[in-house]
């Protein structure tokens, strides 16, 4: 009885700043409340309060975050930091996440949805046959997608490495589970939500391994002491640099960077297509918002050490990406290798080491992520008796069948290749401008090269939809519903606005480029 | 109203590319040609105002300014003549689509030639070199789709060839105007020039850029599978205006900004360019199909122009200038009668065409009054800029400008030779060749009547152009060492 008094005494409770942390709060709260959803709620209206329950409270999580206070602060004991750009990234996340839910809810393309009618039941089984047919399907993806927005939103914020990793895992354990729900080729589904598992808890165990070493180093796991051990040149060099290295392979792992890349076009082809594109917008702002945090909060004193290796895992990054993509035949692996190439982009930019880095990287995760969820968007529209089809012969002549949404694509594509006047020419323009100026020339030179190789495989798809005589195996175009009509026409909007007037977000990302320490 | 006057000239072609999409397939080429003429009209509502010096009309507003890009348009004399070219020559095209069936919907080829043009006056009126590199790179969706679309049978092959040697030049440019424009802090044009900044190696960088789009030989080959391959209307504009682009840019961007690194280069440039002109010339010379032929000996004229911008004094400027020109209405002319050819006789391979004089004399004597302003016969529009250029090299003295100046005259001959080879196959001889399906349609007369009115007009009386470009080509060749 007294032993428990004085401990209570002991231990103060952390101050928690909880209009600081609203939005993240508002998620958390509402995927535990999707969880009673799924418990509670009868089986007929489960679609509909979820869909209505998370798109509520991602908007909510939205506007409580124009509330929060944009000076900078640290609550919740330092563990998490409520800083301009944590803000920018998780607004980020929070918008391409709605509009990534918009895909998910999508039902009207295939009777019951993208996702697996009941998920226990063995692929090819004579019940999953007849699920798979029927409209029946369960509704757990919107609890899981919940719980990984939140888990990002908390990632780009935390500022120590405790805290850091265990937001990782919030948010990587549901996108397992999330990568296996695919309603069709369950099998390629479950395989990839294998592979992303394995490798994924690989990438944790590293970044756990890292995170010991830096407390073997620095006494502390938090970006401050970690900074001013550093500083002070105190402790084990050998720690340090292994601890680092170690922290940097879980998050090059996270965002897709070769040498560990070779997840991504996999799990990119298994995943459900509303998955994926959730996955190649999101997952690549919380990835970028933690290798930044971590590189210029923590060890920013440190970048003559790992700036020469990440800018050559930059440049390896962008020839693996742009390269293979041109070898690619089926759709969404393009598009992983193209994500890949894209975050060589991305990490160019984060090299700058100046404010213009900052800002230019997380203009391009902006711009990215409504281009990349729009031509996901796309895929999910075109499809034939077994699902999509995303084989790229299938989309030959498309253009002639359905012009409005071959013509949405090919703006997509030009986005992608970086045509002037679409968000893409801007966002490579900035990051590479930034990485002239902060004197990181080789990978802009790559980066160009790359982006100019990666221009094929997009005119190659715009050619087959145009120039090519449809096959007897051309697919089907779906009349999209109402909420891939939205995903589609934000996407188009966005990726049009952000090339023409780009200046209001650019100057956004400007004044987001502020970390607190 | 200097603003209102660039924003009709920029963005009237688009709001005619829109227009395009809506108005029913039959009457769209007649829509196409109204508009066509209507933006021709605001091109030459441009004139009003012009100055010896500097900008007849300027527009500099903030666009993106964290990057430190301004929506900087202007005019002037350098960039007004192409801007003419280029209005004069989409009315050609529209006109030349007529009466034309088209393998595809015709709207949709009409809207592209649109959006080109909309790319190719914005480039021509940017004075910001980010604007500039916007509006270069925009010029490759359309003209790549043109030719894809609606090209001929290898017109994939041809298309993707077109599309790499762009982009790479094009990653070049990007390159180089970034480098420029952070040595300089500024993106700005018109301050830019007169030097001060950059370097050789930027020179050269935007030099290459360039080099690929004029296109100066050796890297050339893109262009005779993209003309080969192109419908008619796309080799027009092509040939016409794209090529255009590499040899103004070198003017108004690398000349102009470098002069210093510019003098450096000029006994490289003017030596590929005289290669440019001699192995052109002998190309074509071993050519069999006249496309093939025609698209060849651009490479020699652009040559032409390339060997006076080399040459750097005013006259060599200003025979770059009004070769620029020249070629545009020459080479348009010549593709839009060998389209017509290839047309009527169903071919156009060499040793398969003769006796249009006896078939056709009508289109005989206007394919051969643009053979021979092609080759530079005085008195056409060909003549001055050939001759210039080669007076201006001469000029420069020394032994290797005499070489360069007496090789290029060699290449000129041998200009002279193909050409005439090409006139007795073609015009001449007497043959059981193949016998022409139709006469001249309304269309057609259309297109050619001005381009024919253009070869003569600047060939009898150059000074129309010259007297414009004169005065901003006098500052670049000043600021020159």
């Amino acid at each position: 009885m007294l032993n428990t008094v004085t401990l209570a005494a002991d231990i103060k409770a952390p101050s928690m700043n909880y209009e600081a942390l609203a939005p993240m709060l508002i998620v958390f709260g509402a995927g535990c409340a999707s969880v009673l959803v799924e418990a509670f709620a009868p089986r007929a209206a489960r679609h509909i309060v979820q869909t209505v329950l998370t798109l509520v409270a991602l908007i909510a999580g939205f506007v409580a975050l124009l509330f929060v206070d944009r000076d900078g602060l640290k609550t919740a004991a330092d563990a998490i930091a409520i800083d301009t750009t944590g803000l920018f990234l998780q607004g980020t996340i929070l918008v391409l996440g709605l509009v990534s839910v918009l895909l998910i809810a999508e039902r009207s393309l295939t009777p019951g949805g993208e996702f697996v009618a009941h998920a226990a039941v063995a692929p090819g089984s004579t019940d999953d046959k007849k699920l798979t047919a029927s409209v029946y399907s369960q509704t757990e993806v919107f609890p899981l997608t919940l719980f990984a927005i939140a888990g990002m939103m908390l990632f780009v914020t935390a500022n120590d490495l405790l805290v850091m990793f265990v937001a990782l895992e919030v948010f990587s354990l549901p996108l397992y589970l999330l990568c296996g729900l695919a309603r069709r080729r369950r099998l390629l589904s479950q395989e990839a939500a294998l592979k992303y598992f394995l490798l994924g808890a690989f990438a944790s165990a590293f970044f756990l391994y890292g995170v010991a070493l830096m407390y073997g180093y620095a006494g502390a796991v938090d970006f401050a002491s970690i900074h001013n051990a550093v500083q002070a040149d105190r402790g084990d060099e050998t720690l340090l640099l292994m601890g680092l290295a170690m922290l940097i392979i879980g998050l090059l792992f996270k965002a897709g960077l070769a040498p560990f890349h070779s997840w991504t076009p996999d799990v990119y082809q298994g995943a459900p297509t509303p998955v994926t594109a959730f996955m190649s917008a999101c997952t690549k702002i919380a990835a970028f918002g933690g290798i930044l945090r971590l590189l210029y909060v923590g060890f920013g004193e440190l970048k003559d050490d790992w700036r020469p290796l990440l800018i050559g895992v930059a440049i390896l990054t962008m020839l693996v990406g742009s390269i293979l993509a041109v070898t690619q035949q089926d759709l969404k692996r393009l598009l992983a290798y193209s994500s890949i190439a894209n975050a060589g982009f991305l990490l160019t930019g984060a090299l700058a080491m100046n404010k213009e880095g900052v800002s230019s990287t997380l203009f391009y995760l902006v711009a990215y992520g409504f281009t990349t969820l729009g031509a996901f968007a796309v895929v999910m529209l075109v499809r034939d008796a077994d699902g999509e089809a995303t084989h790229l012969k299938r989309w030959a002549g498309l253009g002639r069948r359905s012009p409005i949404i071959a013509a949405v694509m090919t703006f997509f594509m030009l986005a992608f290749a970086g045509i002037p006047l679409t968000s893409g020419f801007t966002s490579k323009f900035a990051v590479f401008s930034a990485a002239l100026a902060g004197d990181a020339v080789s990978p802009v030179i790559v980066g160009v090269i790359a982006s100019m190789i990666l221009a094929f495989p997009y005119l190659r798809l715009v050619v087959l939809m145009y120039v090519t005589e449809p096959g007897e195996s051309g697919a089907d175009v779906h009349v999209p519903g109402a909420f891939t009509s939205a995903a589609l026409t934000l996407g188009v909007v966005a990726t049009l606005l952000l090339g023409v007037a780009p200046q209001p977000l650019l100057d956004l990302a400007e004044q987001a480029s502020q970390f607190v320490r | 109203m200097s603003a209102l006057l660039l924003s009709a000239a920029l963005g009237l072609p688009i709001l005619a590319a829109i227009l395009m999409l809506f108005v029913p397939v039959r009457q769209a080429p007649w829509w196409g040609l109204g508009a066509a003429i209507i933006i021709l009209a605001a091109s030459c509502a441009l004139l009003a105002g012009r100055e010896h010096f500097g900008m007849w009309h300027e527009v500099n507003v903030r666009w993106v300014s964290n990057l430190g890009v301004n929506w900087h348009l202007g005019v002037d004399g350098l960039s007004w003549p192409l801007i003419g070219l280029t209005a004069l020559l989409v009315v050609g095209c529209a006109a030349y689509l007529l009466d034309r069936p088209v393998q595809r919907d015709v709207r949709q080829l009409l809207a592209l030639i649109f959006v080109l043009q909309f790319a190719l006056v914005g480039v021509f009126l940017a004075l910001d070199t980010i604007v500039f590199f916007v509006f270069f790179e925009l010029t490759l969706p359309p003209m790549y789709a043109i030719i894809a679309g609606w090209g001929g049978a290898k017109r994939t092959y041809a298309a993707r060839k077109f599309a790499l040697y762009t982009l790479v030049g094009s990653a070049l440019l990007l390159l180089g105007v970034v480098l420029l424009s952070i040595d300089a802090g500024t993106t700005n044009l018109v301050t830019l020039q007169g030097g001060g900044h950059g370097s050789l190696a930027v020179f050269a960088i935007l030099a290459v850029a360039f080099a690929v789009k004029s296109p100066l030989w050796p890297l050339h080959t893109w262009l005779p599978d993209a003309h080969t391959e192109a419908p008619t209307v796309g080799s027009v504009l092509l040939a016409g205006v794209l090529l255009k682009l590499g040899t103004y840019g070198f003017i108004r961007v690398g000349v102009g900004t470098m002069p210093d690194a510019a003098a450096d280069a000029s006994p490289v440039i003017g030596i590929f360019a005289v290669g440019a002109i001699v192995i052109g010339a002998l190309i074509c010379l071993a050519q069999t199909e006249l496309k093939r032929l025609i698209a060849y000996s651009s490479v020699g004229h652009m040559g032409f122009v390339l060997l006076g911008i080399a040459a750097g004094t005013t006259a060599g400027l200003q025979a770059a200038v009004i070769a620029n020109v020249a070629h545009g209405f020459i080479t348009g002319l010549l593709f839009v009668l060998v389209g017509i050819i290839k047309e009527r006789y169903g071919t156009g391979e060499l040793a398969q065409l003769g006796g249009i004089r006896f078939s056709a004399p009508r289109l005989a004597a206007i394919f051969g009054l643009a053979t021979i302003a092609s080759f530079g016969l005085p008195g056409l529009a060909g003549f001055w800029g050939e001759a210039f250029a080669i007076v201006a090299t001469v000029q420069r003295g020394g032994g290797l400008w005499m070489t360069l100046a007496s090789c290029a005259a060699i290449g000129a001959a041998l200009t002279v030779a193909y050409f005439l080879r090409v006139l007795r196959q073609v015009i001449a001889r007497p043959a059981d060749a193949v016998q022409p399906t139709s006469g001249w349609s309304f269309g057609e007369v259309i297109a050619v009547v001005p381009l024919v009115l253009g070869v003569l007009v600047l060939g009898l009386w150059p000074n129309g152009v010259l007297s414009l470009s004169l005065g901003p080509v006098t500052q670049i060749a000043e600021a020159l060492p």
